[in-house]
């Protein structure tokens, strides 16, 4: 067992999570597992029935007669507003007046048990006239219903490439969207404190946007309530604004009742009320010359918002910014429409608007391939960035860096593509039922918050005289490893042990003004706010240090549990109680701004992200030709970390991130039926990949060579968004094994997310495509 | 006797009086004990959160099973001992093996399916040998985790066995033996509370009679439905009785000329006898749910809830199963055929039940397959099943029966198509030709599983396969 060891640098070594233990054992604590109070009352929430319609009657009188009921809560009852959200206050807590989507809450009512709350809900009587609803992407382009106004992003002269291009493609692709299915689902607990006070323990990865919405919705000033987070059971974006609504239910219900309330919503509900990855159309016009590089695109993105704008601005900005991925476009023009219709908001999901991005320029370099009849391998490197030239992004970000075109090179060697393709070929030409198929596809994600003021964060070290150390930073941890990462930092900042560094429970009473922890900035923030908090203490006890020992402050060094200068070393615990018969402090907090970040969204330029995360990854799958069923082969991973702070740590990121990225494209399918109600809104209807999902050789290699060129925390790189997108490799070998059910000869239509379905009517599409006669030359 | 439940946590007895009886094991550990180291991850058995082990003796034998928590209704707990991760090991304690190997393999992120694979892993580390790729696979398909990729969790069962040193339960097996022993029940067990009751009588008779005197009461087997009926449809169950205690029930027998599935005889133990004269049968079943959900949910069961999706059904029409009804001390035969009426609705009377379905072991020259086709390979629903009984004379088809599931408002036979294929050459051409026939028998429903289209297509192609697979 690779037990942390005092005597070595933490930082870089694959230190196990730092509640690994605990997971194991049952005992790490979530929000539902906290002791409860002993008048603790629990909230259900009804969900409406309609997508779309005006509410005739809501009467819930006969509510607070049913047995164990405390309180129960329409709209009318906020006196202090009823409207939330992270960008725009338009998520409405309680629907008033009209519903706007099936799922939407419509009241709350808090009872001494869950089941007693829920029966006491159905006793509301609800009305309903109905309205037109909007519920698609394309009903909301035909009827220019939008939540934001269409942003549009440009270089060079698009319509003169397009038109001067020998060859032109054309079409469409429709890519589903995605729910988190976080295995923990929405928690808040809320508890009163005395002077109008509240504790809210919420599975939250905004603290601070759920202390400012709790605060407002009661008139209360932010300095009143205080929100705290242990660990959450996954977010993936999840719970950066959605779980905003549920604490502030909880903490409406406890503020009223003057009883701790808390409300857990159970799967289903979990999977009606809140937000989901953003669904997108994308249409393209894209001109190529006859080696296939792309002269001109007209790239069109919709996506579907839901019922209002939460970060759907953000989300489809960094869709755009994510069109080039790795690709010189000299003509590019992106236009992206950000539609409003009667489902569900949609929100933040691991990636936030990229992979939707990706997944589209990665279809049009594999339309231009399969145009050209060429390896589409061929034809994504020739359009890679230069190194030197042709390295601008459209946003007119010049690239530091481009290891691409390496990376692509030392992937291709180590995944042995080119000898797969022709036993692939040889496998299919002797299979009647089954194909297969080969992709490799790369990634580059942007790394910061592109709203520039998001990119700061805060922490707090104490050290105390026994040389044990809390460490407080204002990052969430949520499976990701931040917290045993910024405890990495903080031990060999003060050359002491992982072991001595407790990280304690994240809370606004300790850091306050946070971001989300969300972005994949949580390491490259907190880490960097830590490690400066650590260094002030160091600082003062290298001072002490040296007043003791003799010798110059700047000598000390801080290792192996000790403070050494020049060959007298004391116990770091010893400095420390000197510094408190010294009076000298050894508290400190810690503050990081991400230094060269700028962005103008008027026209968007600038420079948007402070450095670029990059990867790539083949996928081999096997399609059957009879049922559209496959499996997943192979897959080879090369993803770059830089100086990775924890490579375990890291790897585990990159691969669920590829996974959950799978899912999205594969078996993960959101259904509504007409009526607009979601009917996927539990494990048994909605499928995230399963043990047997993954890949059955699944080689991942984490790039750790170079460090990060910029200063980043010890020279590392985000890693948590970017694997997301490596899965499109498997999207795409999907459908290289399509078109290998014709021998290559077309180009198989196939929209993700592609379920056997989609894979078995895109075999049979193609092939009555060349059963008919050709609708237009081509080749 | 007394009344109340009675079964074991951590070497103590526990007994039971007067709790609704159902109520679930988890929202007993969690919301009673504050024992919160099993999860709630759905309410429905789908993502093995709730994990927990339940040790019970079988022949002599101690046998430990993975069971969803969130569905299972705590009288289902008497005589038997619970396990959840707490009973692992303390804080201070040295881990478990399957801990240990999970810690190791960075196979946590978030934790909070964790427990749910460690049990998981635990009923498999103290069952059987070093497991293959395959039997992880089939053993953790009912745990969802969203954050490693699975890949870690794979690589922690096999360091478990490695480092592991065989079962380390087994050191007390014999005081648990003995414990479990005593606590065994001769008599029915009744649970009355929160204005329901349940009852679970030990044979048949008792079952019969009970059923006679409560012709209202939901009929519950390994609860892998009922389960549901309380924890996502709300519904208020009023009477119940099981028959999960009445050891008669829950015999699966090969005969000389039969497999008989007792009523009470969950997929696992079904497994172990269709394994042999129906491997095609055995794959199927082993893709029924998940672990936990074959460790209690039953066959028989799976046939009363007539559901049109339900997966073994296809297989059991397409062989010519029967099954024996019993009312009181009546009992009847019928062919399945017989048995599904319409949409969840079936031949039995009120106070019948099934007591067992017997299932014709083949004769020379049948060939037979079923199929299962589904939006994800493990723990999901079928978009399609099919299942294909054909028995040739000299190149001819002799008799076919072909069923299937997903097709129509109950499992059903393609009688049209069957009678097609009569006297016909065993080809591609044959089937391509009753291909017509086929989809004219069926119209099915678009739904959040796949398209008509869709199943149309697969129905077609599944006989195709079959074609192709059996000549």
């Amino acid at each position: 067992m690779s037990a942390p060891r005092k005597t070595r640098p933490a930082v870089h070594a694959p230190l196990p999570h730092d509640s690994s233990e605990r997971h194991v054992r049952g005992d790490a604590l979530y929000v539902d597992d906290l002791p409860e109070p002993r008048d603790l009352l629990h909230a259900f929430v009804r969900l409406s029935e309609r997508a779309h319609a005006r509410i005739l009657r809501l009467d819930v009188g006969p509510v607070p007669g049913s047995p164990g009921v405390a309180a129960v809560m329409t709209a009318s009852d906020l006196r202090h507003g009823n409207a939330i959200g992270p960008a725009f206050p338009w998520d409405p807590v309680f629907a008033d007046g009209t519903v706007e989507y099936f799922g939407q809450s419509l009241f709350a009512v808090a009872a001494d048990t869950v089941e007693n709350a829920r029966r006491a809900a159905q006793r509301a009587v609800v009305e309903y006239e109905d309205l037109p609803a909007i519920l698609t992407i394309e009903e909301a382009l035909a009827q220019g219903s939008f939540v934001l106004p269409t942003e549009v992003m440009r270089r060079g002269d698009p319509p003169a490439a397009l038109a001067r291009s020998p060859r032109r493609l054309s079409g469409r692709l429709h890519m589903g969207g995605q729910d988190h299915f976080y295995l923990e689902g929405q928690v808040a607990m809320a508890i009163p404190r005395e002077g109008g006070a509240l504790h809210v323990f919420s599975s939250t990865q905004a603290p601070t946007e759920v202390q400012h919405l709790v605060a407002r919705t009661l008139g209360k000033a932010y300095g009143e309530v205080t929100v705290e987070v242990r660990r959450l059971g996954g977010g993936f974006g999840g719970k950066e604004t959605q779980a905003a609504l549920i604490a502030v239910i909880a903490a409406q219900l406890a503020d009223r009742t003057g009883r701790p309330v808390k409300l857990r919503l159970d799967r289903d509900d979990d999977m009606l009320l809140t937000g989901k990855r953003h669904d997108f159309l994308v249409d393209y016009d894209v001109g190529f010359d006859g080696a296939g590089r792309i002269l001109g695109l007209d790239l069109v993105l919709a996506s579907r918002c839901g019922i209002s704008a939460d970060l759907s601005g953000a989300v489809n900005d960094r869709a755009m910014l994510s069109a080039d991925n790795c690709y010189w476009l000299p003509h590019l023009s992106v236009t992206s429409h950000r539609c409003r219709t009667n489902t569900v908001s949609n929100t933040a999901f691991r990636g936030f608007g990229g992979p939707q991005g990706v997944m589209a320029i990665e279809w049009v370099v594999d339309e231009v391939a399969r145009a050209l009849g060429k390896d589409p391998l061929q034809i994504r490197r020739r359009n890679l960035y230069g190194t030197r030239t042709r390295n601008t992004t459209p946003y007119g970000m010049r690239l530091d860096e481009n290891p691409m075109p390496a990376i692509l090179s030392e992937l291709e060697r180590s995944a042995s593509y080119a000898a797969r393709r022709k036993q692939i070929a040889a496998f299919n030409a002797a299979s009647r039922f089954s194909r297969r198929g080969l992709a490799l596809t790369p990634v580059k994600f942007g790394i910061s918050f592109t709203a520039t003021h998001m990119n700061q964060a805060g922490a707090l070290v104490h050290v105390f005289t026994d040389g044990s150390v809390q460490l407080s930073h204002g990052g969430i941890e949520m499976g990701q490893g931040l917290h045993v990462k910024v405890a990495q930092v903080v031990a060999d900042e003060l050359g002491v042990g992982i072991d001595r560094v407790r990280v304690m429970a994240t809370s606004t009473e300790k850091v306050p003004n946070t971001s989300p922890t969300a972005a994949s900035t949580g390491s490259d923030l907190n880490g960097k706010a830590a490690e400066a908090a650590a260094r002030n203490i160091r600082r003062r006890m290298a001072r002490l240090a040296a007043g003791h020992l003799g010798g110059r402050p700047s000598a000390a060094v801080f290792e192996g549990g000790s403070v050494r200068i020049g060959r007298r070393a004391m116990p770091f615990a010893a400095v420390a109680k000197l510094a408190h018969v010294e009076r000298v402090s050894l508290s400190s907090t810690g503050f990081y701004r991400t230094p060269l970040v700028h962005w103008d969204r008027g026209t968007f330029r600038g420079r948007p992200f402070y450095y670029f995360a990059w990867g790539a990854a083949v996928s081999e799958v096997e399609i059957d030709l009879l049922t559209g069923e496959y499996r997943v082969v192979r897959v080879d991973i090369l993803h770059d970390c830089g100086g990775s702070l924890n490579p375990a740590i890291d790897r585990g990121q990159v691969e669920g991130g590829f996974v959950q990225g799978m899912g999205w494209l594969t078996t993960e399918e959101l259904w509504w039926d007409p009526k607009g109600r979601l009917a996927t809104h539990a494990p048994s209807t909605y499928k995230i990949p399963a043990c047997s999902d993954v890949p059955e050789d699944f080689r991942v290699t984490l790039r750790l060579d170079e460090g990060n060129r910029l200063p980043t925390v010890r020279r590392s790189k985000a890693v948590g968004e970017p694997p997301v997108m490596l899965a499109i490799s498997v999207f795409h070998a999907l459908k290289d094994a399509v078109a290998a059910s014709a021998d290559h000869r077309a180009s198989p239509r196939l929209d993700a997310p592609a379920t056997p379905e989609r894979v078995l009517l895109a075999v049979e599409e193609l092939r009555q495509r060349l059963a008919a006669p050709p609708p237009e030359t081509s080749r | 006797m007394p009344a109340g439940i009675r079964f074991l946590l951590d070497g103590k007895v526990r007994e039971l009086d007067g709790i609704d009886p159902t109520w679930t094991v988890l929202d007993w550990l969690r919301g009673e004990e504050r024992r919160c180291g099993s999860k709630e991850g759905c309410r429905e058995g789908d993502c093995g959160a709730c994990t927990v082990v339940l040790a019970e003796l079988h022949r002599g034998e101690l046998r430990y099973r993975a069971v969803n928590a969130c569905i299972l209704f705590v009288p289902a707990l008497d005589g038997k001992a619970l396990l959840t991760v707490e009973s692992l090991s303390s804080p201070g304690e040295a881990l478990h093996p399957v801990q240990a190997a999970m810690v190791e393999c960075h196979a946590s992120q978030c934790g909070f399916c964790t427990p749910g694979f460690v049990m998981s892993l635990l009923a498999l580390y103290e069952s059987e040998p070093a497991p293959s790729r395959e039997r992880v696979n089939e053993v953790l398909a009912g745990n969802l985790c969203r954050c490693t990729g699975y890949r870690p969790i794979v690589e922690a069962a096999g360091r478990a066995f490695e480092r592991g040193g065989g079962p380390r339960l087994a050191a007390h097996q014999a005081a648990l033996a003995a414990q479990l022993f005593a606590i065994a029940r001769t008599g029915t067990l009744v649970v009355e509370g929160a204005g329901r009751r349940l009852f679970a009588p030990r044979t048949a008779d008792a079952l019969a009679d009970l059923l006679l005197e409560h012709p209202e009461a939901h009929i519950l087997a390994g609860g892998t439905d009922v389960g549901l009926q309380v924890t996502k449809q709300h519904r208020e169950l009023h009477t119940l009785v099981s028959l999960g205690a009445v050891e008669e029930l829950s015999e699966a027998v090969r005969t000389r000329t039969h497999v008989e599935i007792g009523a009470a005889a969950t997929y696992t133990d079904a497994l172990a006898v269709l394994s042999g004269p129906f491997p095609s049968l055995a794959a199927l079943v082993r893709r029924i749910g998940s672990q936990q959900i074959r460790n209690t949910g039953t066959l028989v069961g799976n046939v009363a809830n007539a559901s049109p999706i339900g997966d073994t059904m296809p297989a059991l029409l397409a062989l010519g199963a029967s099954a024996v009804l019993r009312r009181g001390a009546d009992r009847r035969e019928i062919p399945l055929d017989d048995f599904f009426l319409a949409y969840r609705s079936t031949a039995l009377q009120r106070s019948e039940f099934i007591e067992r379905i017997r299932l014709p072991l083949p004769r020379p020259g049948l060939r037979f397959a079923t199929y299962k086709v589904s939006k994800r390979r493990d723990q999901d629903i079928s978009a399609v099943c099919g299942a294909f009984a054909v028995t040739l004379e000299r190149g001819r088809v002799r008799e076919a029966r072909l069923a299937f599931g997903g097709m129509a408002a109950t499992p059903r036979r393609a009688v049209a198509c069957e009678a097609a294929l009569l006297g016909k050459p065993w080809t591609e051409e044959t089937v391509a030709s009753v291909l017509p026939v086929l989809d004219g028998e069926f119209q099915p429903l678009s739904d959040m599983r796949a398209s008509a289209a869709y199943r149309t297509l697969v129905a077609r192609n599944l006989l195709r396969r079959f074609q192709a697979e059996a000549t």
